[in-house]
């Protein structure tokens, strides 16, 4: 059963610090991340907002330039194939500007006027003054609309990023933590088990070196009644250390029996 | 973003392009965006009862594709038509506007851009 995700790792001491490591700046990263996501969002209904209000006014900005326009063609007649045809060349531009929002590059949109306009001479024949009102009204409109396509270009550069900074930040907090934190408690009932199994190990050891040391005594005493030995206590503990010995077998520094060596 | 785009922008300046009723688009030539290229290809489209609807998605493709061009002027009643490619589009650059036209004022419940501002804000 697969049951808990968690990183596979061997089971140690420092395998755990580097977890426990790990996990501290997961945790840090998604609340950095939480907040990023947070300023963008505020800014992005800001954003919002204007360009629900500029559009209502572009809206009334357009009326007014068509207006004119009538009122240019009334006076002047019909120019449009005129003017069709002499659209050579673009003043009236775009450039794009950089602004940084919370680590986001957006693009902001600049008019940006390249040379005279064509049509300054237009419409000197009749109704002049009319086709200039008209030519400036668009201008204006123009610039208008400009400003609304940088900020909807911004928007939707925002909604990109924010989509792709909350999926982050939720990626985060429901698959890499939880998968850390698994780790770190495989790695501590790992390391508890095996310190519970030295300890363990220990007392049955410890146990058995009582019994041993006991059985020996046991022995140890039994022989010296036979010997003949009736109070130990009399008994130096040299001596009762070496009549231990002997019954046992000896240590290194009994010599009771070793005969000199002559060469 | 396409590299192309962004060049433009940031050197002598990118065009802004204009679909719209012939009203429109004299009003917004006479201001001076327009501009015909060496292959005689234009920023802008005219748009009439004659007009087809592939004729317009098909300005609307290739001026959605050029890398000289920042921004797309479209009539609201131009952007009914095409509207399916209108939803889909996501490109920041070039960006589409909706505008009025002379015969139709402005209708803030039927622009794209809109209507994925309210779908988001409702998920937030």
């Amino acid at each position: 059963m697969s049951g808990k995700d968690k990183l596979d790792i061997f089971p140690t001491r420092m395998a755990l610090t580097v977890m426990k490591a790990r996990l501290k700046g997961a945790q840090k990263g998604h609340s950095l991340l939480k907040k990023k996501a947070d300023a963008l969002t505020m800014r992005f209904r800001q954003i919002l907002g204007k360009i629900v209000e500029i559009k209502e006014l572009m809206g009334e900005v357009m009326k007014e330039a068509a207006f004119s326009l009538a009122e240019a063609s009334f006076v002047a007649g019909d120019f449009s194939p005129m003017v069709v045809e002499n659209a050579q060349k673009a003043q009236l531009r775009v450039r794009a500007g950089k602004d940084n929002v919370a680590g986001v590059v957006l693009p902001v949109f600049e008019h940006f006027v390249d040379g005279n306009n064509h049509f300054e001479l237009a419409g000197l024949g009749r109704g002049g003054r009319q086709v200039k009102g008209c030519r400036e009204k668009y201008t204006k409109a123009v610039e208008l609309l400009i400003e609304l396509a940088s900020l909807q270009t911004s928007f939707l550069t925002l909604d990109e990023v924010i989509k792709m900074t909350n999926r982050r930040v939720n990626a985060i907090e429901h698959v890499i933590i939880p998968r850390i934190e698994n780790t770190v408690a495989y790695i501590n009932s790992e390391l508890d088990e095996r310190d519970r199994e030295e300890f363990f190990r220990l007392k049955k050891i410890q146990a058995k070196k009582k019994k041993l040391n006991a059985e020996r005594e046991e022995m140890a005493m039994a022989r010296l009644a036979e010997l003949g030995v009736s109070d130990f206590g009399e008994l130096q503990d040299r001596e009762r250390a070496s009549a231990a010995a002997a019954v046992t077998g000896g240590g290194l520094n009994d010599d009771a029996d070793d005969q000199d060596l002559l060469f | 973003m396409s590299g192309g785009a962004t060049a433009a922008l940031k050197g002598h300046g990118a065009l802004i392009s204009v679909i719209g009723d012939e009203t429109t688009v004299t009003g917004f030539l006479l201001a001076g965006i327009g501009e015909k290229n060496a292959k005689m290809e234009s920023n802008f489209l005219i748009v009439d009862n004659k007009t087809t609807v592939s004729t317009i998605e098909d300005a609307f493709k290739s001026f959605s594709t050029r890398d000289d061009i920042a921004v797309i002027l479209i009539n609201q009643f131009i952007a009914e038509e095409i509207r399916h490619l209108l939803d889909n589009y996501t490109k920041p650059i070039p960006t589409v506007l909706e505008i009025p036209s002379k015969d139709h004022p402005y209708d803030s419940a039927k622009d794209s851009i809109l209507k994925r501002a309210k779908t988001m804000f409702s998920a937030e």
